[in-house]
């Protein structure tokens, strides 16, 4: 076994060992510590990923430079996570809506949840992806209904039916793929393995993979919240934990997203199936206005934030669909600086639900006068996921406007409107809670601040200034994505 | 031989859909779960005959897991689930059963116009599974949303993955990694499901997903 074999066994080992301990395991101290070591580790083999040699892609796992940066971005949030749910699960047994046994469960699957996420990214093989998705989904299912309260039981069995007909559906498609696979490379194994599939795709059957794709863009689609089929979005989100609400939104809509890509980049090399774009990018803005819309209704922080998720889970598929160089780079940037700045609202605003004692926007005020810390943090998250100058949002949503106006002026119209519409609703929501006469609660916040800096400084820096060597990185997988 | 293989294989997979139609007017929860006890029987014996014509010894596991599991544990565990929640009476229906049958018939004929069209080139077997499979599919997506209660959205949902089994199997070859881990993902979903109707049981008295509506944060 080489190193590089040993570097991916340990993204998907170090969870599931960690799983099953953290399952036996009692106390919260212990336990919470080592979620955060195990995430910790996770992250270490992910990025030791980038220096060593690759293995060559087998029948199940495959490292390529798309599927890297994916796992980075990954087990990096998913520590900072660890670290602020650390804290926020201490408070949560203080007030006494988890008790010692679901923590010991939260802790468990939160680990099976990293394991889900991770192995979906390295699997070289479509049916494996498809399970992987599957264990993710049902997972995050469980933490969203684990305060057992009437509305986290709706949400997540709301999740839960409209996960499943989802990944049902995606799982269609996947044999569909097979299918078109079949004639070519014959039976057995080889027809489900992506680089397999790739390398002669263009033989296939276009009729059948168009069809496929369909399946897996409904399929998939559900799952990154996608406008007509996101309705358990916000509910899930609202209703659980805060830190599943952050790696929801900066994890789990990705991986999902991931798994489109993939396929769209199939359909791409054969030169009779349909063009994936147009699909894409109609979902896509569809996804933008609806959400901008909703954005001024909401009355729950979490689920304001959780609309945020689908405008941008949209601005992203938009961008993806325009495709090319220019436009790929702009979606996949936008895709890591939103995750960032997602999770980090997330994780100011798991603060200042529990210190006010409520979500609701309206007993919410003058943040900045009550919690310094946490009110301003707040305001960098929101003025980033605005998109406002100078902050790594702004510089992604410019090279998407900028590019979708240079190629199909007409649809940079709804795409700015949008934009606009969605600014507006977050700005007038980030007036009344971060400044006015103070409302509620304020006792000084037990947080642990540093997951929320971390994000933001990594946001910032990306707004003003960006490594040489990432900017070619991005560069080279734009390309791959066509 | 062949023309005979081929005939029973299409019995079977017609079958499916046959007794997917029987579900969409049945009003009654314990007749709804013997419904799907039958489809479930229907869907092993379909895989079994797969497993006979595409000689592939595998696939008799995926048999012996529709007809073990899905024909008679899960019934029966729902059954009790239902006479534990004494909610043995009328299924509301959220549409009635004229409609629901019309909409079933466009959804068959749309799955064979669509599925026929574009298989031209697959094999014959294979093309008519999957077309008989993708209306199983959609047949058990219009059982989940004309239904209001939480264990026929649930049986849906089974008749549905029921479908997704029909055209893996169909599809000649297809690695056991994916018949195996398609059962897997059942168990856990049942697990799911079951801890969730017992919570539901424990905070509500009652599985009617409409109650659950009115506790939504926003609606106020």
């Amino acid at each position: 076994m080489t190193a590089a074999s040993d570097a991916v066994a340990w993204v998907l080992l170090i969870p599931i060992c960690a799983a099953a301990t953290l399952a036996a395991l009692p106390g919260y101290r212990l336990t919470a510590g080592i979620n955060i070591l195990a995430s910790l580790g996770t992250l270490l083999a992910a990025l030791s990923l980038f220096v060593i040699e690759r293995p060559q892609p087998g029948q199940y796992l495959l490292i390529d430079d798309l599927n890297i940066v994916f796992i980075v971005l990954n087990t990096f949030v998913g520590f900072t996570t660890s670290v602020f749910s650390a804290s926020y699960i201490a408070h949560e047994l203080e007030t006494g809506r988890l008790t010692p046994g679901y923590l010991r469960f939260y802790h468990a699957m939160y680990q099976v949840m990293m394991f889900g996420m991770n192995l979906a990214f390295v699997s070289n093989n479509i049916g494996l992806m498809w399970v992987a998705v599957e264990i993710a989904t049902l997972t995050t299912v469980l933490m969203v209904g684990i305060y057992r309260t009437h509305a986290a039981l709706e949400a997540a069995w709301k999740y839960f039916i409209l996960g499943s007909v989802g990944i049902a559906l995606a799982l269609f498609g996947t044999i569909l793929v097979y299918m078109a696979a079949l004639p070519v490379i014959g039976e057995g194994q080889d027809a489900m393995v992506w680089t397999v599939l790739i390398s002669r795709a263009a033989t296939f059957d276009p009729a059948l993979l168009n069809v496929a794709f369909i399946f897996l863009l409904l399929g998939y689609g559900t799952k990154v919240g996608l406008a007509p089929l996101h309705a358990w979005l916000p509910d899930a989100h609202a209703e659980g934990p805060t830190p599943i609400s952050a790696v929801l939104s900066g994890l789990l809509l990705n991986v999902a997203l991931y798994a489109v890509l993939r396929f769209k980049i199939l359909l791409a090399v054969n030169p009779d199936a349909i063009s994936p774009g147009p699909l894409m990018v109609t979902m896509g803005l569809t996804s933008l206005l609806f959400a901008a819309f909703m954005l001024y209704r909401r009355r729950d922080i979490k689920r304001l934030f959780a609309y945020s998720s689908i405008e941008h889970m949209g601005i992203i598929v938009f961008a993806f669909g325009m495709g090319g160089p220019l436009a790929n780079f702009a979606g996949l940037l936008h895709m890591v600086m939103h995750s960032l700045t997602k999770s980090g609202i997330f994780y100011a605003v798991g603060h200042i639900a529990q210190v006010k004692g409520t979500q609701r926007i309206a007993n919410i005020r003058g943040l900045t006068e009550t919690h310094p810390a946490l009110g301003w943090s707040l305001v960098i998250g929101v003025v980033a996921i605005a998109g406002l100058p100078p902050l790594g949002i702004f510089m992604s949503e410019f090279l998407i406007v900028s590019s979708t106006f240079a190629r199909q002026p007409l649809l940079a119209i709804p795409l700015v409107f949008g934009l606009l519409l969605a600014f507006g609703a977050l700005i007038l929501r980030l007036t009344s809670l971060a400044f006015g006469e103070p409302r509620g609660n304020a006792a000084p916040a037990d947080a642990s601040y540093l997951p929320m800096f971390a994000h933001f400084a990594l946001v910032l820096t990306a707004g003003i200034y960006l490594p040489g060597p990432l900017v070619v990185w991005f560069q080279h997988v734009a390309n791959l994505l066509g | 031989m062949h023309n005979l293989a081929f005939d029973i294989a299409h019995l079977l997979a017609g079958g499916l859909v046959l007794i997917s139609f029987m579900m969409l007017y049945q009003d009654r929860l314990y007749a709804l779960l013997n419904i799907f006890a039958l489809h479930a029987a229907v869907l092993a014996a379909s895989v079994a005959w797969q497993a006979f014509i595409q000689n592939a010894p595998h696939l008799y596991v995926t048999a012996a897991i529709a007809l073990v599991f899905k024909a008679i544990v899960i019934p029966v565990a729902l059954h009790r689930i239902i006479k534990q929640l004494g909610i043995h009476r009328d299924i509301e229906t959220a549409v009635s059963i004229g409609p629901t049958m019309l909409a079933g018939m466009g959804l068959v004929a749309l799955s064979m116009v669509l599925m026929l069209r574009v298989t031209g080139a697959a094999d014959p077997l294979a093309r008519e599974d999957l077309a008989f499979a993708l209306s199983v599919v959609l047949l058990g997506l219009l059982v989940m949303v004309t239904r209001r209660n939480a264990v026929s959205q649930v049986v849906g949902f089974m008749s549905l993955e029921n479908g997704l089994v029909l055209a893996a199997t169909g599809a000649k070859g297809m690695p056991l990694v994916v018949e195996i881990s398609v059962a897997f993902s059942i168990l856990i979903a049942f697990i799911v499901i079951g801890v969730f109707l017992f919570r539901i049981r424990e905070r509500f008295d009652t599985v009617d997903v409409g109650a659950l509506d009115e506790f939504r944060g926003e609606r106020r």
